[in-house]
């Protein structure tokens, strides 16, 4: 397992892992939205908090598609599937490298680009937080999804709209927390249930994801 | 004799096959009756006036918009345990006619949410969570026409539709963390101390029971027609190979 991700760490961060391109899209994304809206940080400010992990979770979907699908066609997907390691526990490593190369950084330069939305800066280490706790589901969702499209030619559209319905309560609460931690109310509920649902997917999905991954490489 | 008989498709084919006519006929009057009821022979309620008797159309599309996922989600399981094409069919045939009965509710809530709540859509629980129901109808029903192999696309939807559940509750409870409802609460349960009127209740309680059986008349026809084009594409191949 170990070996695994080390594998995948090293094909996404060397020459055309598309590492990085889930970063500059988040970047593009927070500059656009500014210019889109206007640049009033009256207007911004409020909806700081729900553009950025709009941004976040349409970042995590642009790698979705190649993580299974490269492994798919040049065969290694068939070796892995054979290995004494099993699907669940491929599902869970595939779905751990994903969350290192863009949920992990995602969170880190969120701070950073929150500054061109005008969040509140007591916002701030809620979004963070919310970014560091709810990143994961989104990772693990994608790679659920990623396994139940991998046989199939054209694959990446219908990935998306399978995934985003799955992402709304994950969207829902992140959001919540850094609205409610901006406005200095508790954040304990919203807290509690995003880090519910991470939990619960790091659990249960890759036991689906290894079931949909047996059901397109028979 | 046991219900698993019926997993046979000759023997659901018969037994469908006589069945159908009958639900048919049931859906007719039930739908009739409940509608026309409610449409004509009830009062105008006193604060909504004639708009109330959208109802009648409103709560059973949106009855069988959400019991149609449950049945989709029994089917599937059935499916995945025991193996049967037709359970798989019927869980493939129930879907659109879901999506169009969320589409339907959704539809008839927003022309009686204009002259009620003087607009067509509110950021409400409710409404966001029959829209996002929509949402999973959908790529429910485009991953089963992206698949070419039918077990394989019965096995992969099935595995959506489990986990499809769960976050669908999940998205419900979240919609409702995240605004307060303008939509009034459940006007049919069976726990409530008081429900609405009898005027209202015995006309929509027909039409509900209509519903139920147009659904079930819509099943059945189209997992026919599944089974018979899996039997006709079973006949193309073995004439092609022959």
């Amino acid at each position: 397992m170990i070996a695994l991700i080390a594998r995948d760490l090293r094909l996404a961060f060397r020459a055309g892992g598309g590492f990085g391109l889930g970063l500059v899209f988040f970047l593009i994304l927070a500059t656009l939205v500014p210019l889109a809206v206007g640049p009033r940080p009256t207007l911004l400010a409020p909806t700081a908090a729900g553009v950025l992990w709009l941004g976040a979770l349409l970042a995590c979907l642009l790698s979705l598609d190649r993580l299974f699908a490269l492994d798919q066609e040049d065969g290694s997907l068939d070796l892995i599937a054979t290995a004494p390691l099993p699907l669940e526990g491929v599902a869970a490593a595939k779905a751990l490298v994903h969350w290192l190369t863009t949920g992990l950084p995602l969170t880190l330069i969120a701070p950073g680009l929150s500054l061109l939305l005008f969040l509140p800066t007591a916002a701030m280490p809620w979004l963070v937080i919310s970014l560091a706790l709810g990143t994961p589901a989104l990772s693990w969702i994608g790679t659920f999804g990623a396994a139940l499209t991998v046989g199939l030619k054209r694959g990446s559209l219908l990935l998306s709209l399978l995934v985003l319905p799955l992402y709304i309560p994950t969207l829902v609460f992140g959001a919540e927390v850094v609205r409610r931690g901006g406005e200095g109310l508790s954040v304990a509920t919203p807290l509690a249930l995003l880090a519910g649902i991470t939990l619960g997917c790091i659990a249960i999905l890759p036991f689906a994801t290894a079931a949909a991954l047996r059901v397109n490489l028979r | 004799m046991s219900l698993w008989e019926y997993a046979n498709p000759r023997r659901f084919m018969a037994l469908s096959g006589a069945a159908l006519p009958w639900v048919w006929v049931a859906a007719a009057v039930l739908c009739t009756t409940g509608l026309v009821w409610g449409f004509f022979f009830t009062p105008e309620d006193f604060r909504m006036g004639t708009s109330v008797k959208i109802i009648y159309i409103h709560v059973p599309s949106a009855f069988i918009a959400i019991n149609a996922w449950f049945m989709m989600l029994v089917t599937s399981l059935i499916w995945l345990i025991r193996r049967h094409h037709v359970s798989a069919l019927a869980a493939r045939a129930a879907a659109p006619i879901g999506l169009v009965m969320t589409v339907v509710a959704l539809l008839t809530g927003a022309i009686w949410g204009k002259p009620m709540w003087g607009t067509y859509w509110a950021p409400d629980p409710r409404l966001m969570s029959f829209l996002i129901l929509g949402l999973f109808y959908l790529g429910y029903i485009a991953l089963w026409e992206s698949i070419e192999n039918p077990d394989s696309a019965a096995d992969l939807t099935s595995i959506l539709c489990l986990v499809g559940s769960v976050f669908a509750v999940l998205s419900r409870y979240a919609a409702q963390f995240w605004a307060q409802g303008l939509h009034q609460g459940a006007s049919l349960s069976l726990d409530a101390e008081e429900n609405i009127s009898d005027v209202f209740w015995i006309p929509l309680v027909i039409a509900l029971a209509g519903f139920v059986a147009l659904f079930l008349a819509l099943v059945l026809v189209r997992t026919r027609t599944e089974i018979r084009r899996r039997r006709l594409h079973a006949l193309a191949v073995k004439a092609r190979t022959a």
